[in-house]
């Protein structure tokens, strides 16, 4: 194939003698040739990547990095959620399905009928920060306190020492990993039907700078380079040490109470080139830009996890 | 020789004759298959829609689905897969977005056809289609940093994310619509109403309002029809602007969930072929039913009144 592009190149030089209108001809299907090759080395060992718009960002730098060091490998990042990621994985639309929840059952066995097998790799730990606007007094709560706060159950500001001020819930939409995560880990009941349900964790980031009643959760990440917002220090327990997400060990050493790891999900045992990208977003690299991008890199419970899943 | 010129004039002619014959035939079927392709989406859609809705109802009963007062798919206790609140939201958001539109739009649509000299219509016309070519997505973001914090200022709630935000920004997207038609009527009322009108000593104002708003009624109630279906139909500015709260709405000033906005909130990230994902297809295929009844009506309106002026 590089051999007919140099032919193809030659014959243009030639044709520069010729007449414009050759040239122009020549260089607009040289340059199709080159649009229709590409594409086409491209989806021969392109990896699709789909899913979690947690993950989203973080994966889209990891492939970045990883196709600057390794020219000649594409990778495609696009989101969607969770959702949308295992549906393309359990359909063989993707390569790895990005997942900030685990896979449900009945996903597990509509892929396992399809003839996929699923297998879960944890690629970093996401500490899901809870905030509030920066003018509100209330920067410390209980575990138990922001579950009675998302359940509904509190519904003023000052029943947990803030001003006289009613409560406005900014949360994800149902059935986005992080809002699963909240409801069995932390809510342990359903999220108070009252509360605006926001695409993704910008805008819940922009509405509570903007609303000095409100309170919501999103991944640390980006909480950290927001501003006019404050990151609520949780306890465990009441009398418990109250400890900021945003102070990396907290989360690593599982203090900070409000911690899950992100996933991604591959059908059975990958093929090279996917086995390859996995190895180095789990390697030192990778875990370093997972730092960079805000979340925790992975501790040893889960890189044991990983190699029996993948199966060295 | 004559022979000769004869043939050679008569039969390129006698080819060209042929050769007209079979273009018409090629562009006939042409246009009839362009037709069709959209007939053809148009039914391929409705089918998907409906093969997807059908499952939903094995696990969830139909009345409980159309007059469920909750919606939570996802419950940690128990779910529900009650429409009306969504229903309810959509109904607000569109009445509160026609209140707006329809005076502004009528009137605008008034001053182009009557008040405007040549020059300002030349310049306001563009202006008003540009504004339907603004995508929604950036009127969603200006309803969450301009919109909202005004709204939530004037009315002293704590944020602006509510049915009323939700209702200024589709009224925008509905503009376009609601003028461009109405002005269209406007124009096709004949001149002689307006003659007659005031050569019986009526002032322009009551000409326009008494006898060219009526005449054109028909029309311009197909506009507000039309633009009321871009407003039910609309999904990005609604999602970004009205807090998307599932609960039963209570007031004008709290978050609202439209049909829309469920949908386009929830399928990103739903388990795929679960009883979730098929009721949420199941709201789309009530969406549907509503826009096309909508439609429906507005064309026999708009058909009406052209019958009345021909």
């Amino acid at each position: 194939m590089l051999h007919d592009q140099v032919i193809l190149l030659k014959k243009v030089k030639k044709s520069q003698k010729e007449g414009m209108k050759m040239k122009k001809i020549k260089s607009t299907l040289l340059i199709m040739l080159f649009i229709s090759m590409t594409s086409i080395s491209n989806a021969q060992d392109m990896i699709q990547i789909k899913g979690s718009d947690t993950l989203i960002n973080l994966v889209q730098k990891l492939a970045e990095v990883y196709m600057q060091e390794n020219p000649g490998k594409y990778i495609s990042v696009s989101g969607g959620g969770s959702g949308t990621g295992v549906a393309g994985l359990i359909n063989s639309k993707c390569d790895i399905a990005d997942a900030s929840r685990l896979m449900k059952d009945k996903e597990i066995k509509q892929a396992q009928a399809l003839g996929v097998e699923p297998k879960r790799v944890v690629i970093a730990i996401d500490g899901l920060s809870i905030i509030s606007n920066k003018n509100n007094p209330v920067k410390e709560l209980t575990v138990d306190q922001v579950g009675k706060i998302f359940r509904g159950e509190v519904k003023n500001w000052n029943e947990i020492g803030g001003l006289n001020k009613p409560i406005t819930l900014y949360g994800r939409q149902s059935n986005s990993g992080t809002f699963d995560f909240m409801v069995s880990e932390i809510l342990k009941g359903d999220h108070a039907s009252t509360m605006n349900r926001m695409n993704g964790n910008s805008q819940i980031v922009e509405a509570i700078e903007q609303d000095s009643s409100g309170i919501g959760y999103v991944g640390v990440g980006y909480a950290k380079e927001a501003t006019g917002i404050t990151v609520i220090r949780i306890a465990t327990k009441a009398g418990g040490k109250y400890v900021s997400p945003l102070v990396f060990e907290n989360v690593i050493t599982g203090e900070y109470p409000i911690s899950r790891p992100l996933n991604q999900y591959v059908n059975g045992a990958p093929k090279k080139n996917v086995r390859d990208f996995i190895d180095f977003e789990l390697g030192i690299k990778g875990q370093q830009i997972v730092e960079e991008m805000g979340f925790f890199p992975i501790p040893q419970e889960y890189k044991d996890f990983n190699k029996q899943s993948l199966g060295n | 020789m004559i022979n000769y010129a004869i043939n050679n004039l008569v039969l390129p002619k006698k080819i060209n004759f042929i050769n007209s014959r079979i273009t018409d035939k090629v562009s006939h079927f042409l246009f009839f298959l362009n037709g069709m392709i959209v007939i053809g989406v148009l039914v391929g859609i409705f089918i998907l829609l409906v093969f997807s809705a059908i499952p939903a109802f094995k696990e969830i009963k139909i009345l409980e689905f159309l007059f469920g007062l909750e919606w939570n798919p996802t419950s940690y206790v128990e779910e529900k897969f009650g429409i009306v609140p969504m229903l309810v939201s959509t109904f607000m958001v569109t009445l509160g977005s026609l209140c707006i539109a329809v005076p502004i739009g009528i009137g605008t649509a008034a001053y182009l056809s009557d008040v405007a000299n040549g020059r300002t219509r030349e310049f306001v016309k563009p202006i008003v289609e540009m504004l339907a070519a603004i995508p929604s997505v950036v009127i969603g973001f200006l309803g969450i940093v301009l919109v909202g914090p005004f709204i939530a200022k004037i009315f002293n709630v704590p944020n602006g994310l509510n049915a009323v935000n939700g209702s200024i920004l589709l009224a925008v997207m509905a503009l376009p619509t609601i003028i461009s038609i109405s002005e269209d009527a406007l124009i096709s009322v004949p001149k002689a109403y307006e003659q007659a009108s005031l050569a019986l000593g009526a002032t322009k104002w009551q000409t326009v309002i008494q006898v060219k708003v009526p005449a054109a009624l028909s029309g311009i109630i197909a506009a507000c029809m039309l633009g009321m279906g871009r407003a039910i139909g609309e999904t990005m500015t609604v999602l970004m602007a009205t807090g998307c709260a599932p609960a039963m709405p209570k007031s004008f000033l709290g978050p609202v969930s439209t049909l829309t906005s469920t949908i386009a909130i929830e399928l990103g990230e739903v388990a795929y072929n679960t009883k979730h994902y098929y009721a949420l297809f199941a709201i789309g295929l009530v969406l549907f039913f509503i826009t096309f009844l909508i439609n429906l009506v507005s064309e026999i309106v708009l058909h009406k009144y052209e019958q009345v002026h021909r």
